[in-house]
């Protein structure tokens, strides 16, 4: 059982979490912070936290200037699109997986994870050789497959170590019910795995968002998601503090929010089931 | 009706035989208790009447219809799972409304079946609550109700008390027989626990390795095992099995005697003994005493609370008429 | 248990997660290989059409013997090696904290968290900029306030800057994993110890790092593999230049830049079984939990 912790215990360890959490997150929150100040308070010494001059300038700059919701929306379904591909491939191959495991069920699990170890550089160059010859080059669909394809064997661990959760004794509840199998997966197992998909939803998602690799490789123009569009400012001509804010603020918002909603699946998503 | 025939039924897994070929009949609204140790086939045995696993050879009928080849939703069989096994989420009256659903009952007599076996299991204050936010004796009822709404040939319990305390264990036991009683509906129910069996059965079917060691009332058993085996399994505390020169005294390779037939004199008896430790229940005193000549400590039954002193000599003397002989094969000779 | 036809439907229901990644890991891998034993430079003409030279195991020879080979090795093993340094020692004591009763610990739970979800483009170019640029960061402002002259971070102490950054992003990784380790420690392992006169430290290091042990083997071979592949944090700061090549790194500039794939791809192959090297013991350990 807990024990009561002296006051003067938990007030030391608040301030110590605190100004370490914080910490942490100040390069965030400087970020955030700077994409609302003007281009000259931005760089304004010494550092200003307070008492700028609130704006929304830059946010309209940015989204003028380069066409930022192209950029989103390509990140949205690209994103979107590979983790949604993902999904439908891997439930069935991670169901039948869980549920009529074989003696090779395991092997099968682990040389998936193995494709995942595959350091992307090795295989550029083959890659875009194909990409060129399918015309997939600097499109979305192209990089949905790549993404879809890096991120498969994740999906398909997580589901599968959600849905080896869901006691065999209740399917054959069901089936003693009277239950057909059609009526077995419709009211008994979907309504029981939808929180494990979601979850792999939400984590896939995010690790697609983030993908920084074959995103920065395979596009130009057309395709380019929002890691290539913040890329782009690392160029000279482009480094304008508070604009690089406001461009990475857009980029991180959504994902952070979301990332906060799946903290305990990515444990379990990123070890493989390894620690829960 | 429910009259259960096993003929001849067979289960391998792989290469392992796990039930080797079995006759059973279960009569119709007969309580029916396999018993056995862990991993002596029972489960799967009840798994093959309900249909969870294939039959590798033989055939069940059920009603005299062969049903070896039938789904288990078809075959009109109850279960209560040791787990459980209710549907997380789903209400306590979808759970049990559940086997009605899928039956296709419409919804008033859905309504008014759940009704009637929420009165019965005492569950209709619970009706809307979730199986995460009920108690284990309640999650057992909610799982015996949704057995019986269906109104099966037979009901069918895997180990169905295993998760709960001794305390509810005792009052779910009860429950189940009163159940058994006014529903007087064919019953299986798989147990380890010999006292559950004893308590409940009509007939008891005692397993060993897949195969049936011995059928019969708790009381047949009790009085007339048909081997060591049984005779060790049934009766708390276990027979007294004695061998050498005293078994050979009675034309036995070994003997035995239960714990309530022996009685303890402090002058005069048949085996002169030292008690060791002393149990003492107040409805019952054990002791377990170590004779001269017997391998072993003996385990006595005395009524009542009696005190004999650790490292006291007394006399034991068995009742002649409650003597179990056994041969060479461990077989009971009449 | 199941039955046949179950078995069947099975085997179907795999196939296409199956063969999605059997040929995204043979087709491209294929080609690696044999690129790397070929002369191929696109520049000069060389395609497959036309038919690639076979140089044997020149490729391989030349890729270590080059004069960036080894810095890049030296480059690898200090950035691989020091984020691991920093992000499971800070990690162990954060995830420790973390586990203590306080108030808003959820919220600093968020905060710790954060980093680990930004783009890796956006963190590496916010920390350029905004942290560690020589006038402007918030790097030179405090060294200013503290009297010292600021840094030019990313040319004078490029590896550490490196090291900073990527540390930054993953030491919330560390955490959440060994704070969720820490939290499925027994409590009355503790008390146990407690009550057998262990002080603090003692049941620090006999108990709390021993359940944390097989945590930590996961962290480190996860982030052994993901760090062996950081690309964009290089890529949009320094550019493989003043001494942050990594072998990934190199291996891109020879594919991308010097347009030289076969060197480039004997390259990947080499990368290709470092990065299996750390994948046996982590499929090992992922393994052994399968069978539970």
């Amino acid at each position: 059982m807990a024990r009561a912790v002296t006051t003067r215990r938990k007030i030391a360890t608040t301030v110590l979490a605190w100004a370490i959490g914080l910490l942490i997150f100040f390069p965030i929150f400087w970020t955030i912070l700077t994409s609302f100040k003007t281009e000259a308070q931005a760089i304004n010494n010494p550092p200003l936290f307070w008492g700028f001059d609130f704006t929304l300038e830059n946010y309209a700059v940015v989204q003028e200037r380069s066409d930022y919701m192209r950029f989103l929306w390509n990140s949205v379904i690209i994103a979107g699109g590979s983790t949604i591909l993902g999904i439908l491939v891997a439930v069935p191959a991670a169901w039948s997986m869980a549920f009529v495991p074989s003696r090779r069920t395991k092997d099968i699990l682990l040389w998936m994870l193995s494709t995942k170890m595959l350091p992307a550089v090795g295989v550029l160059y083959p890659i875009s050789l194909i990409f060129v010859e399918f015309n997939l080059l600097d499109t979305r669909g192209g990089l949905i497959l790549v993404l879809m394809l890096i991120n498969l064997p994740i999906i398909v661990w997580m589901l599968y170590t959600y849905f080896r959760e869901i006691p065999a004794e209740i399917l054959e509840a069901a089936r003693m019910d009277g239950a057909t199998l059609k009526a077995e997966i419709l009211y008994v197992l979907t309504p029981m795995a939808i929180p494990g998909i979601a979850s792999t939803l939400l984590l896939n998602f995010i690790l697609a968002w983030n993908e920084a690799f074959w995103t920065l490789n395979l596009t130009a123009a057309s395709a380019a998601p929002l890691t290539a569009f913040i890329a782009s400012y690392s160029s000279p001509e482009g480094l304008f503090f508070a604009k690089l804010s406001a461009a990475s603020t857009m980029a991180i918002a959504p994902i952070l929010i979301l990332g906060w909603f799946s903290q305990k699946q990515l444990v379990r998503g990123l070890t493989f089931g390894a620690v829960k | 009706m429910g009259r259960i025939t096993l003929d001849k039924v067979r289960k391998a897994f792989g290469d392992v035989e796990v039930i080797p070929p079995l006759d059973l009949t279960i009569e119709d609204g007969e309580f029916v208790v396999f018993v056995g140790p862990s991993g002596c086939g029972k489960s799967t045995l009840l798994r093959l009447i309900a249909g969870l696993e294939d039959v590798s050879d033989g055939q069940i009928r059920i009603d005299g219809k062969d049903a070896t080849a039938v789904p288990p939703a078809k075959r009109g069989l109850a279960m209560v799972f040791q787990s459980y096994a209710l549907y997380p989420h789903m209400s306590v009256r979808k759970n049990i409304a559940f086997p009605l659903r899928m039956a296709g009952l419409d919804k008033a007599e859905q309504d008014r079946r759940v009704a009637a076996a929420a009165e019965v299991l005492n569950l209709t204050d619970y009706l809307d609550r979730r199986p995460g936010q009920l108690s284990g004796g309640q999650r057992q009822r909610v799982a015996i109700g949704r057995a019986i709404v269906r109104e099966p040939a037979a009901f069918l319990f895997d180990e169905p008390l295993s998760n709960l305390d001794a305390a509810l264990r005792v009052g779910m036991r009860l429950e189940i027989s009163e159940l058994h009683k006014r529903l007087k509906t064919t019953m299986i129910y798989v147990t380890h626990d010999q006292v559950e069996a004893m308590t409940m059965a009509d007939k008891i079917v005692v397993l060993r390795a897949g195969h049936i060691e011995q059928v019969g009332s708790p009381l047949d058993l009790y009085r007339a095992p048909r081997n060591l085996f049984v005779a060790g399994f049934i009766g708390s505390p276990k027979m007294n099995l004695i061998g050498g020169a005293v078994a050979a005294g009675h034309d036995a390779t070994t003997i035995g005697i239960r714990p309530e037939h022996i009685s303890v004199s402090a002058e005069a008896g048949d085996w002169k003994g030292i008690v060791g430790l002393s149990e003492h229940l107040g409805s019952d005193t054990f002791f377990h005493v170590t004779c001269e000549g017997i391998d072993g400590p003996l385990t006595v039954r005395v009524g009542g609370e009696v005190a004999l002193d650790y490292g006291q000599t007394v006399w034991l003397s068995p009742d002649p008429a409650q003597i179990h002989r056994f041969d060479q094969n461990g077989l009971r000779i009449a | 248990m199941a039955t046949q036809h179950a078995r069947s439907a099975a085997r179907v229901m795999m196939a296409p997660a199956v063969i999605l990644l059997l040929g995204w890991m043979l087709v491209p891998l294929t080609m690696t290989l044999w690129f790397s034993f070929t002369r191929y430079l696109p520049m000069r003409g060389d395609s497959i059409e036309r038919g690639l030279d076979w140089v044997g195991f020149e490729n391989y020879v030349r890729f270590i013997g080059s004069s960036s080979f080894w810095p890049s090795v030296q480059a690898t093993l200090l950035i691989v090696g020091g984020v691991l340094v920093i992000t499971v020692i800070l990690g162990v004591l954060l995830a420790i904290l973390l586990d203590q009763p306080f108030w808003g610990q959820g919220i600093v739970r968020i905060l710790v968290i954060a980093p680990f979800f930004v783009m890796p483009t956006v963190s590496a170019l916010v920390w350029k900029n905004m942290m560690m640029d020589p006038v402007n960061g918030m790097l030179a402002h405090l060294w200013r306030f503290l009297g010292m002259t600021p840094v030019s971070w990313l040319s004078d102490a490029s590896v550490q800057s490196i090291i900073l950054i990527v540390s930054w992003q993953w030491l919330p990784f560390a955490t959440l994993i060994l704070l969720t380790a820490i939290q499925s420690l027994d409590r009355e392992q503790l008390e146990a110890a407690e009550m057998d006169g262990a002080p603090v430290m003692a049941r620090f290091w006999h108990i709390v790092l021993p359940h944390l042990g097989r945590a930590i083997t996961i962290v480190v071979l996860i982030q052994t593999i993901f760090l062996l592949s950081i690309f964009a944090e290089i890529f949009v700061t320094t550019g493989g230049s003043f001494g942050t090549r990594t072998l990934t790194y190199l291996i891109f500039q020879r594919v991308v830049d010097s347009q030289n794939i076969g060197l480039g791809s004997a390259g990947g192959v080499y990368a290709i079984i470092l990065a299996n090297i750390v994948a046996i013991f982590l499929m090992r350990i992922v393994g052994k939990n399968l069978d539970r």
